[in-house]
């Protein structure tokens, strides 16, 4: 349900000079109080409080069906576009909330970027232009020096320069599927997302280049916060600072049944549910 | 966890630009309307795209309203008539109907469906279950082919060259199968050859070129839909290609065989120059498809138009809206099959 | 299935698998290929018998599904001889497909391999150039020509183009990419336009375009007429198209701040160009040769006329259908010829669409990749 209002009295104005978003753009804290979300009249997330420091990378864990990457959906409004989806509580970027409209939706989603589980490159842009995709999908305006070093700086972040360098005219479907992923993750890079969200980015992946992915989220979350969903409990340990732990009983819906620093998480967990899950005791 | 105080929540109500309500959200399940604004251009985008749907909506049902509107003034004046009349002959004041030219339609459709349908079928399942890989291109592109000729060319080739060689069948099946009613002809005119050109028979046979193409493509693409796991399932526990066509294929796609065929059944009945070259028009129904003379309302209204009085072009109206009614069931109900099988759901027709 | 398993002899001389090469695996074995060609042979012999001697039947036709009769008989029965019941149905099953199979094509061979057998006597350049202005009823089948005919269809099928082809997609990105209230009734509307008989559509511009509001016939009449029956498939083409570009594209373009707008003028259309020309294009090739709309509504013509607005012009389809009609001889041959034209037009249109269609959206032309790398993005 979503509500149009054509008022433009309260719009953030949003430079489209890239200029702004110069490499000292800090890192955003994001805080979820109290979200629940529905499809239609089913719950699947209840009462989920978490606190996403900035420059820190935080990990949602848990088994399938538990309302991991629908949480995470919320965090970028990409949950409403589900026709039926709705959802309730609050979610914060520096303290600023991003449903009760102080911030244009595109803004948000430039600001929150996503990376999603099966890489989806524009089969009709080059790699190059997938990599500076973003900047004219949000209408930012950059000189042809800002865009080359925009491309290489991107890549290689993202660990695929050197791979694609001479390859920057291919189609981008012509890339392997790490290969894929690593240039979504460059392509989320180029607007300079303040937090960057990755739903299971590597499951459908080889570990190499997993292992690369895994580099890179070491490398950007000084400047981006990152949320990563992942079934991969040995990935979760490796990549983030502070776990959450999501679990649903039976026809409820999912919660957080724990969350802190990962190493307390893993090894020294409060509940009984995390310490078996963890344990690898269920999956 | 970190402990949360009691917050302040700035409410903002749909619509207005200032907030109403400072205060504590008491009810933590109070659903988010999120704030959708549009920039400038995507409101454009959004307009300009509606007002396209909107232009194309309201010029559609203009022809349909209009068709109803002219039709009626001839059915009008001839009633009930319209369904029970055979002759046709609305300008010259006598009476005009479709009860003889509606089964003439009807009985080519069935023909090139009785035809159409047997080889859609087996060539859909060739070309998905039998067919080497290189020949599933070749063919399919084959049967795209069919669909893009004229039916002009059909008809062409169907008067010319088609007709003399099936007369000869005519006769054969005419003599020898004259115990089924459809082949019957009357003795009268005795067994020459003569009798045997434009008949429903070969307007039929012609009519089925043009529908086969249809029903292939929705059969073919249902078939292919089949789930494999159940193919492979039936070939783990034995079963040849037949057995897996059979058990698997065959039922899956049962709504798509029907929704096929309907579709066929709806390019029959509407098929109009292949009719209207072949045929000789008759306006009395008959059980026999073999001995000249037929009918069909799209050949009618293509015949009668030049001749036709204002009047009479009503009357040709009434039995357009009459066609474009039945094709519309049709096709509907086809559509309705489809979607509800087990196969329909992603299959577009 | 036979299995051939690759082996050599070994010092001994008893056979060793060769374990490095590859199993040919075989779906016909030698005992398959005798069933099947003595089948044949005496299912050839056994209707011969009695073809000649004992049934009424005559001609080719008859022969040959005698031939076949007797062929599937014999050969599922040795087949059930051979392999069991389960065996036979299978074999049964399996001539009967691949006799449908190849029944299909075998009509369009024969009715292209006549038109072109008929046409192409009397095809001379001046089919192309010449009308029917001086032709005369005693003039031989190769003089004038049919391009008042080639012009009013070119004329007629571009303004229908010109109206529907935009239109048309433009109301499929409503359908499938703004999804707005009017989505269902429009669909209602679109699929109940698409059953619209072609000679209806004709006699609705007709009653309502010349009778109704005291237009002429000409040109523009009939490129309306072919426009109702375009339109609803043009949207529904398109739309198809349009909805085979993966969710996932949408999403990401979504999920980099790109506005609605953006999402479909820069992701969706630029994925979905090849499959919405390759749609236009086959729908061209078939409005190109719909010929009942045009009976109503064009009027037919025996000189040029290159003006669609006023007075009637022919087409190439209605060309053919009113010449092949008259008793002369010369006339029937001009309309085969121009019937071959029509065919050939259609038949390259549909190569065209085919070449098109089998590109995906990843294909960067040279062309654009010239562009790109004039901007460093290649």
């Amino acid at each position: 349900m979503t509500s149009i209002d054509t008022t433009s009295s309260n719009r953030t104005t949003m430079s489209s000079d890239i200029s702004m978003l110069d490499p000292g753009h800090r890192a955003a804290g994001l805080t979820a109080t109290n979200v629940a979300c529905w499809f239609g009249t089913k719950k699947v997330l209840e009462g989920v409080n978490l606190d996403m420091a900035p420059g820190q990378v935080t990990a949602l864990i848990g088994p399938s069906g538990c309302g991991k990457s629908t949480f995470l959906r919320t965090l970028n409004r990409m949950h409403e576009l589900v026709p039926s989806a709705t959802l309730a509580g609050e979610i914060l970027i520096d303290g600023v909330d991003i449903y009760r409209g102080a911030i244009p939706v595109t803004d948000v989603r430039r600001r929150i970027g996503m990376v999603f589980q099966k890489p989806n490159p524009f089969p009709a842009m080059t790699v190059a232009e997938n990599v500076l995709a973003g900047l004219k999908l949000s209408g930012l305006k950059t000189t042809r020096a800002e865009r080359d070093d925009l491309i290489e700086s991107c890549l290689s972040k993202a660990g695929l320069w050197n791979e694609v360098k001479n390859r920057l005219g291919d189609p981008g479907r012509a890339l392997s599927g790490g290969q894929q992923q690593r240039l979504c993750i460059a392509r989320s890079l180029a607007v300079s997302p303040q937090v960057l969200l990755m739903d299971e980015p590597c499951s459908a992946l080889d570990p190499t280049s997993t292992r690369r992915i895994e580099q890179t989220i070491s490398e950007i979350s000084e400047t981006v916060t990152v949320v990563i969903v992942t079934h991969n409990m040995q990935q979760a340990q490796r990549v983030s600072n502070r776990c959450a732990f999501f679990l649903a009983a039976e026809n409820e819906p999912g919660r957080i049944i724990e969350e802190g620093p990962t190493k307390e998480i893993f090894s020294n967990p409060h509940d009984s549910r995390t310490n078996d899950y963890v344990n690898g005791r269920f999956g | 966890m970190s402990d949360r105080g009691p917050r302040n929540y700035v409410v903002s109500v749909v619509g207005q630009s200032a907030p109403s309500d400072i205060g504590t959200i008491s009810d933590p399940d109070e659903v988010v309307q999120p704030v959708v604004r549009r920039s400038g251009v995507d409101r454009i985008f959004r307009s300009f795209a509606t007002s396209s749907a909107v232009v194309t909506f309201i010029l559609m049902g203009l022809i349909g309203g209009f068709l109803l509107i002219k039709g009626y003034d001839a059915l009008k004046v001839a009633g009930w008539g319209f369904l029970t009349d055979s002759e046709w002959a609305p300008d010259q004041g006598g009476k005009f109907g479709i009860a003889a030219i509606l089964p003439f339609t009807v009985q080519i459709a069935v023909v090139a469906l009785f035809i159409a349908v047997p080889v859609a079928l087996s060539t859909a399942l060739f070309i998905t279950e039998y067919a080497p890989r290189k020949l599933r291109r070749l063919l399919t592109a084959m049967i795209d082919l069919l669909a893009a000729v004229p039916s002009l060319i059909y008809g062409l080739w169907g008067l010319f060259f088609l007709q003399p060689r099936l007369i000869t069948l005519s006769k054969w099946m005419a003599d020898h199968l004259s115990w089924i009613p459809f082949f019957h002809v009357d003795d009268q005119y005795g067994t020459s050859l003569g009798i045997f050109p434009s008949s429903t028979f070969v307007s039929g046979v012609v009519v089925s070129l043009m529908v086969i193409p249809i029903c292939t493509a929705v059969m073919r693409e249902v078939f292919s839909q089949a789930p494999p796991g159940e193919r492979e399932g039936a070939m783990a526990l034995g079963g040849t290609r037949w057995g897996v066509v059979r058990d698997v294929v065959l039922p899956f796609g049962r709504g798509g065989i029907i929704g096929g065929s309907m579709l066929g059944l709806g390019r029959a009945l509407g098929a109009t120059i292949a009719v209207t070259l072949i045929i000789s028009p008759a306006f009395t129904a008959k059980w026999s498809i073999l001995d000249q003379g037929s009918n069909s309302i799209a050949a009618l209204i293509a015949l009668k138009f030049s001749e036709s009085s204002t009047f009479g072009i009503s009357a040709l109206m009434a039995a357009g809206l009459a066609l474009f009614i039945i094709t519309l069931l049709v096709n509907a109900a086809a559509s309705i099959v489809v979607s509800n099988s087990r196969s329909g759901s992603s299959t577009e027709i | 299935m036979t299995t051939t398993l690759n082996t050599t002899k070994n010092n001994s001389g008893e056979d060793k698998i060769n374990t490095e090469e590859r199993i040919k695996i075989r779906d016909i074995e030698i005992v398959d290929v005798i069933v099947m060609t003595g089948s044949a042979i005496s299912a050839l012999a056994l209707s011969y018998f009695f073809f000649q001697i004992l049934l009424p039947v005559s001609g080719a036709l008859g022969f040959l599904v005698c031939w076949y009769v007797f062929f599937n008989i014999i050969s599922t029965v040795a087949v059930w001889e051979l392999r069991g019941t389960v065996k036979a149905k299978d074999h049964l099953a399996r001539t009967f497909i691949w006799t449908g199979g190849m029944i299909a094509v075998v009509p369009l061979i024969l009715v292209l391999g006549y038109v072109i057998s008929k046409g192409y006597h009397s095809l001379r350049p001046q089919f192309f150039t010449q009308d029917q202005k001086f032709v005369g009823a005693l003039s031989d089948a190769t003089e004038g020509g049919g391009a008042h005919a080639i012009v009013g269809t070119l004329e007629q099928v571009g303004i229908a183009s010109l109206i529907s082809v935009p239109l048309g997609i433009t109301t499929a990105v409503y359908l499938n990419e703004v999804k707005g209230r009017l989505t269902k009734p429009l669909r209602m509307i679109i699929d109940a336009m698409s059953a619209v008989p072609s000679i209806v559509a004709g006699l609705f511009i007709y009653a309502a375009w010349i009778l109704a509001l005291g237009n002429q016939q000409n040109g523009l009449a009939g490129s309306l007429a072919l426009a109702v029956l375009f339109l609803p498939t043009v949207t529904r083409t398109s739309e198809v198209v349009l909805r085979l570009v993966p969710g996932g594209l949408r999403e990401a373009s979504l999920a980099l701040g790109g506005t609605e707008w953006r999402t479909t003028s820069r992701v969706v259309l630029p994925t979905a160009k090849s499959g919405l020309v390759t749609a236009v294009i086959l729908g061209v090739a078939r409005v190109i040769g719909e010929t009942a709309p045009l009976i109503l509504t064009v009027g037919g013509a025996f000189v040029m006329n290159a003006n669609p607005l006023s007075g009637k012009q022919d087409a190439l389809p209605y060309f053919v259908f009113r010449l092949i009609r008259f008793p002369q001889e010369a006339q029937v041959q001009r309309a085969w010829t121009g019937a071959l034209v029509l065919v050939v037009l259609v038949l390259v249109l549909f190569v065209i669409a085919r070449a098109i269609g089998g590109r995906g959206p990843d294909n960067i032309s040279r062309l654009k990749k010239r562009r790109l790398k004039r901007k460093g993005l290649a």
